[in-house]
């Protein structure tokens, strides 16, 4: 079993839209949303939830107020300015439990934490696992780790050869924790001074965590002078550049109507899309 | 005034708008940039700041003083990210997993833990175009912003205006961003990623309590689910920027909006009156 993530640093240069289209186009699969605090895939994939979960994780201070004394001392030892007046903002809380170790009253519980859910849903195009992190949540790299846990298991259980996966934009612990392990990470740059200066720090990422990459350009006809940039970049760090998508209104046509691109077979930008998946397959099962 | 700018789904133009407000707004006052996506921060790459400063961005994790360690484990019971591990005459510890909290230090029996400062980010600041302009940068393989944004935040100066470029998502480090604004921006697109990623978002500032208004980005594509959401929800479209691949192509090159198309000047100013007087009508019926 193999595993490619999509990955960009910089948000909004395509991710979505070519895993939507990889779904659409490979075989023997399972499809895993890593984006949990913005899921999106499920829009392009239109699923069918067969299971829904609750994700606990974490935990948070509750302050009893019939017990506490007011004495202020658990205030002043939160690092995270997450007590006021004698009030947890649950939002700024940590779970680091050291106000309730500490508090001379007892009044401080730690209770567990609903941080959100997931599903195993069924698509058109094979099984979903996504996710959706609850409303300013933390905990999403864990979240990440579960869903990716739960798409390995299908595959293993169903005898499925590969796992698609959708990324978070960023470098920070959601990205981390859908890097980690992974045969190839595909990273999708846009031919902008931004998304080549995301690009190379989302590439440092990967070396750190030991993850062969691939790039392709998004856009590539926005800033042709741009796109040259990015190719001699991945020249000299010797990362292969597997396509260069136009830029075309179809792939928002299609989006409108809840489709992945590729469903429109016609356009340029379908056919390149194909090209890409091929290159990404081919790689991907050479892969280690 | 603190202005943030928030969207839920990355790329839709949160530092395109960012940066063009606050270049808008220097008649208007002291006008301070603070870039907080510090995963992947562009807005320095529009404004071409000189910086004149720079400081490191430390957390405290443990440091165990071995002559004073008994090995009881308390310190292991302790901590509720499992960063430290106490085996037979050894205490192992694991500095990326830390939040810093300070609990072991605080309870451990023999006073044996110590802290020492681990780099995670760096904060720089300089100055643009008469725009004050502070950003944070995560170091790659460090998996928490939040940190780093807290210390960007301290350089907001009381008094002027201060326009703060969010990440994207709507997770903790979105929430570490926006807290303390007295508005928030949200940009999206008229698509459907657009529309699911911007409920997602009032859901958060909501929940954080800020008032917010929509800027609607790259208006005419797609469709006019975004426009309908906002009128059900009574959310205000302070701003339409139109789909211009003259803007896109700005941005490709880095150049903010007002400086290659000056005519937008006279709206960015616009936006910041309306939000002026939806903040002040707020406040002014929250103290009634």
């Amino acid at each position: 079993m193999k595993e490619v993530v999509v990955l960009s640093g910089k948000g909004g240069t395509g991710k979505t839209c070519i895993v939507g289209c990889f779904a659409a186009l490979a075989d023997s699969k399972v499809l895993v949303d890593c984006d949990v605090d913005a899921a999106d895939l499920h829009l392009l994939l239109n699923p069918l939830i067969q299971e829904n979960h609750e994700f606990r994780s974490g935990q948070v201070a509750v302050i009893d107020d019939q017990r506490c004394t007011k004495c202020g001392l658990c205030q002043e030892l939160c690092r995270f300015e997450a007590i006021k007046d004698s009030q947890v903002d649950p939002i700024a809380c940590e779970g680091c439990a050291l106000c309730f170790h500490i508090c001379p009253d007892e009044a401080i519980t730690m209770e567990e934490r609903l941080s959100g859910q997931w599903f195993i849903s069924d698509t058109k195009y094979g099984p979903l696992v996504h996710a959706r992190l609850a409303i300013a949540q933390e905990n999403s790299g864990k979240l990440v780790a579960l869903v990716r846990q739960q798409a390995r298991q299908i595959a293993e259980r169903d005898g499925l050869d590969y796992i698609i996966s959708d990324g978070p934009p960023g470098i920070g612990c959601p990205v981390i924790s859908s890097l980690s392990g992974a045969n190839v990470a595909l990273l999708v740059a846009e031919p902008t001074l931004s998304g080549i200066h995301d690009l190379e720090r989302v590439l440092a990422v990967c070396r750190c965590f030991g993850v062969p990459a691939l790039a392709c350009i998004n856009k590539y006809d926005l800033n042709e002078d741009n796109t040259h940039h990015i190719e001699d970049f991945c020249r000299r760090e010797n990362i292969e550049v597997v396509s260069k998508l136009p830029f075309d209104n179809t792939v928002t046509e299609a989006l409108a109507k809840h489709l992945p691109v590729v469903e429109y077979p016609e356009s340029g930008v379908a056919q390149g899309i194909r090209e890409l998946w091929h290159s990404v397959y081919n790689l991907l099962t050479q892969a280690n | 005034m603190i202005i943030s700018v928030a969207s839920g789904k990355g790329g839709t133009g949160k530092t395109l708008v960012a940066t063009s407000l606050a270049l808008s707004l220097k008649e208007r006052g002291r006008v301070q940039l603070l870039d907080c996506d510090v995963e992947e921060p562009n807005a320095h790459i529009l404004l071409k700041p000189a910086f004149v400063g720079s400081e490191a961005v430390f957390i405290p994790v443990p440091k165990i003083d071995e002559s004073k360690c008994t090995y009881c484990g308390e310190c292991a019971r302790i901590c509720a990210y499992h960063a430290i591990a106490v085996v037979p005459r050894h205490v192992l510890t694991f500095p990326e997993l830390c939040h810093g909290c300070g609990a072991c230090s605080y309870l451990c029996p023999e006073k044996a833990i110590l802290e020492e400062g681990r780099q995670t980010g760096i904060v720089e600041w300089g100055h643009s175009d008469g725009v004050e302009f502070v950003h944070g940068k995560l170091s790659v393989g460090e998996a928490m912003p939040s940190p780093v944004i807290r210390k960007v935040k301290e350089h907001a100066n009381g008094g002027g205006i201060v326009i703060i470029d969010v990440p994207p998502g709507t997770s903790c480090p979105v929430v570490e961003a926006v807290r303390g604004s007295d508005f928030c921006l949200l940009v999206t697109e008229p698509t459907p990623f657009g529309l699911n990623d911007l409920v997602l978002a009032v859901g958060t500032v909501r929940e954080l309590g800020i008032p917010c208004g929509v800027v609607l980005n790259r208006a005419g594509v797609g469709d006019n689910k975004v426009e309908r959401y906002c009128h059900d929800e009574n959310l205000t479209i302070l701003l339409t920027i139109p789909l211009d691949v003259e803007i896109a192509r700005l941005y490709s090159r880095g150049v903010t909006l007002v400086e290659g198309l000056p005519a937008w000047k006279m709206a960015f100013v616009r936006l910041f009156d309306r939000i002026g007087d939806i903040a002040n009508e707020r406040s002014g019926s929250a103290k009634r």
